[in-house]
């Protein structure tokens, strides 16, 4: 097991000065993911938040080889970057001993959306990768659009509440489970506030040969609206609600890493949370009703695909 | 050896790539250029090669991971054609923005809808500005000579741009021809050995590669990769001569056919030029004097070479196998027409659109523009800027 003294006397890969806002949750999954491996790295970092607000030329945040092509393609840039890396070590052209590690990042946009077709097609071709989402639940850098991760009754700038609207009409995808039934090594899901699970996982995923997924829950106060100094609270509170089970899929095997000894209702999670106040207007109560419902039952799923 | 063979233009391409032997390819099949991206797949279960083939989910993706192979540092190549390209296109800019020095044969096919598989320009003239040198072929031989130089321009350490080479979809990528194909060890020669600029293998460097620009510094790094293409021609020329004096098939920015004493001039590129040279040699020995300019390189456009090349003619005839609907005249006019901009004495030109989803082009509808030139050159007026040619209407 790691010892947090020592992790912390590790050297940054990802380094201050970028412009994340006040209490992102993206800086902390990373800093962390970036621990779980001491070999060279390249990452392709997908269009978003992350990468917009760490490399404003001419400055940047990385302390560690990364590039950034474009929205839909980081899956693609990487399995690119870990292609050129076979063919040059089968010519000689890179020593037989030096290994380098290849991690695609992109936010729920970049992954579950647009980068989704990228992201399968690497994972089923093979490719040695190691691919972190950091599911913010909106296109944040954009001002707040909705996404395919955006929860239930969520109000986004393309899914607002109104008169006429509850907010997001639709149920998140589950995408952890989708690159699960790819049948790669290893699938996981993980959040900040366990920075032990974060960290274990991340090694996981670095060491397993062939593709690995991390899909990590990542608050965002500016656009789930509330206040900055409770994004690990709320960490806590999508595990404790169940919202955001952590667990991890090795060779189609489940293990739950979390199971709160009491399960809380989601009111708790939704209700700091600016972008679900409307729903706690009477009018809403079903949309609260349904939230809870679907909760349960994608828990219950889980225990059981754990059981198997 | 150099040796005679008897190969397509994707059979023709698929040769060069065993003998060049990138590092990575990366490809998704369309119709007319998907026999180059099976005929690599055999070459690499069959141990004939060494690099990577990568066979992602779409074209889009196939860019994209050409963009992360070269960015790593070595010698990268796809093909494509119409959709396929047109779904690259992001991607196509994202390749010239970077700088990397990739290589695409294009199976040059119209492009949806109304869907059609047959060959124009639609796909590559579409990509026009995305900051691609572009070459086009008139034939199998053309093509695999194109292709090999490709490399030694898009690496040249002052161009770093990506080259696509166009060989006309079907016409040229189905059409057998008896091509000399070149010593293997002869054309890796030639090539050379690949020289990785700033690669992301060089981890101790920690490179951030393709931040963000804001106002402040966008419009000085595109005006750098301008410099690029600019830098291109010298280097186009140099490639071509060498290409010559190696293999016996030298190369310039474009073909003058029987132009010495020429009235009056067909301009066309690809394999159309050969069916123009038929129809040239037909009307000289009726004792018109008329030529045929086949341009080879068309971005960066040899606009003063053209330019010069036309000016003391008649009248000039632009044939164009696509179009740019709403424009003043199809891509190859355009250019044409404004290079002659200059001249005090420049000739009237007209411009004639054919062949759009693989319409055939014959020596009797050359005959009919080159009596219409003729007109053009006795009155010195254009009267229709712009014609089809064998369509219905
Ligand atoms: C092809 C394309 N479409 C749209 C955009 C605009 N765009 C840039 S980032 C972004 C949203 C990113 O959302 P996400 O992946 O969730 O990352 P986040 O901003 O939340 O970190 C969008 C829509 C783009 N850059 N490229
Ligand atoms: S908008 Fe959200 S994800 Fe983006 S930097 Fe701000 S807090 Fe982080
Ligand atoms: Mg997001």
């Amino acid at each position: 097991m790691a010892k947090l003294k020592d992790l912390a006397s590790m050297e940054d890969r990802l380094v201050a000065g970028h412009g994340l806002c006040l209490g992102c949750g993206i800086p902390l999954i990373f800093k962390m993911v970036l621990r779980a491996t001491e070999d060279p790295l390249i990452i392709a970092n997908a269009t978003g938040c992350l990468e917009v607000c760490t490399t404003i030329f001419p400055r940047t945040s990385w302390n560690v080889t990364w590039i950034h092509s474009a929205f839909e393609n980081a899956a693609a840039t990487i399995a690119g970057v870990e292609a050129m890396y076979k063919s040059l070590k089968r010519k000689g052209r890179i020593p037989k001993d030096k290994k380098i590690k290849f991690l695609g990042v992109g936010g729920d946009g970049g992954t579950y959306d647009i980068g989704l077709q990228a992201l399968s097609g690497a994972v089923e071709r093979g490719h040695d990768i190691v691919y972190v989402c950091y599911d913010n639940n909106a296109y944040a850098n954009t001002g707040g659009q909705r996404s395919s991760a955006t929860p239930f009754g969520a109000s986004a700038t393309t899914s607002p509440e109104g008169s006429q609207s509850p907010g997001k009409l639709q149920w998140r995808k589950d995408l952890t489970k989708i690159l699960v039934a790819h049948n790669i090594p290893y699938a996981a899901q993980s959040s900040p506030h366990r920075w032990q699970d974060l960290y274990n996982k991340a090694k996981k995923a670095f060491e397993t040969e062939g593709p690995a997924f991390l899909n990590v829950l990542c608050f965002c106060p500016t656009e789930w609206k509330y206040d900055e100094s409770q994004g690990i609270r709320l960490a806590q509170l999508a595990a404790d609600t169940c919202i955001w089970p952590l667990y991890e899929v090795e060779s189609g095997k489940y293990k739950v890493n979390y199971k709160p000894k009491e399960k809380k209702p989601v009111l708790e999670w939704l209700k700091p949370q600016g972008r679900f106040r409307h729903l706690f207007k009477e009018e809403n109560a079903p949309i609260l009703e349904e939230f809870q419902k679907q909760v349960d039952r994608d828990w219950e799923e889980l225990l059981k695909l754990e059981s198997f | 050896m150099s040796t005679l063979k008897t190969l397509n233009g994707n059979q023709t391409i698929a040769e060069a790539v065993r003998q060049i032997d990138p590092d990575v390819v990366a490809a998704y099949p369309i119709t007319p250029s998907t026999a180059i991206v099976e005929t690599i797949a055999k070459f690499r279960a069959d141990g004939l090669i060494s690099g990577e083939f990568v066979c992602p989910e779409s074209e889009h993706s196939a860019m994209s991971v050409c963009i992360g192979a070269a960015s790593a540092g070595g010698r990268v190549m796809t093909a494509t054609a119409s959709q396929g390209l047109a779904l690259m296109w992001e991607m196509l800019y994202i390749a010239a923005g970077l700088r990397l020095p990739i290589v695409a044969a294009i199976a040059n096919r119209s492009l949806s809808a109304p869907i059609n598989i047959h060959g124009d320009h639609s796909d590559t003239m579409g990509a026009r500005d995305s900051g691609w040198i572009q070459i086009y072929s008139e034939g199998c031989q053309e093509a695999y000579d194109n292709f090999i130089q490709a490399f030694r321009i898009a690496e040249h350490l002052d161009v770093r741009t990506p080259v696509l080479v166009g060989l006309d979809g079907f016409i040229i990528s189905h059409s057998l021809e008896v091509i000399q194909v070149e010593d293997d060890a002869k054309v890796k020669k030639f090539v050379g050995e690949y020289k990785p600029v700033y690669p992301l293998f060089d981890t101790d460097r920690k490179m951030t590669v393709g931040p963000i620009d804001f106002t402040d510094y966008y419009f000085e790094h595109k005006r750098s990769q301008i410099e690029g293409i600019e830098n291109a021609p010298p280097v186009i020329e140099a490639v071509g001569k060498e290409f010559g004096k190696t293999f016996g098939r030298e190369y310039g920015f474009f073909e003058e056919y029987r132009m010495d004493d020429a009235e009056t001039c067909i301009v066309v590129m690809s394999s159309a030029a050969g069916t123009c040279k038929d129809a040239i040699d037909e009307l000289r020995s009726e004792g018109k004097k008329i030529g045929l300019l086949k341009p080879r390189v068309f971005r960066p456009f040899p606009h003063q070479k053209i330019a010069e090349a036309l000016k003391k003619t008649k009248a000039v005839a632009v044939l164009d196998r696509s179009s740019s609907p709403g424009a003043f005249g199809a891509p190859l006019f355009t250019e044409i027409r404004s290079a002659l901009y200059d001249y005090q004495e420049r000739p009237p030109i007209v411009n004639y659109v054919y062949g759009l989803g693989g319409r055939d082009i014959m020596v009797e509808h050359f005959k009919d523009v080159a009596q219409k030139l003729e007109k053009i050159a006795e009155t010195g007026k254009v009267e229709e800027w712009l014609g089809y040619i064998n369509l219905r209407e």
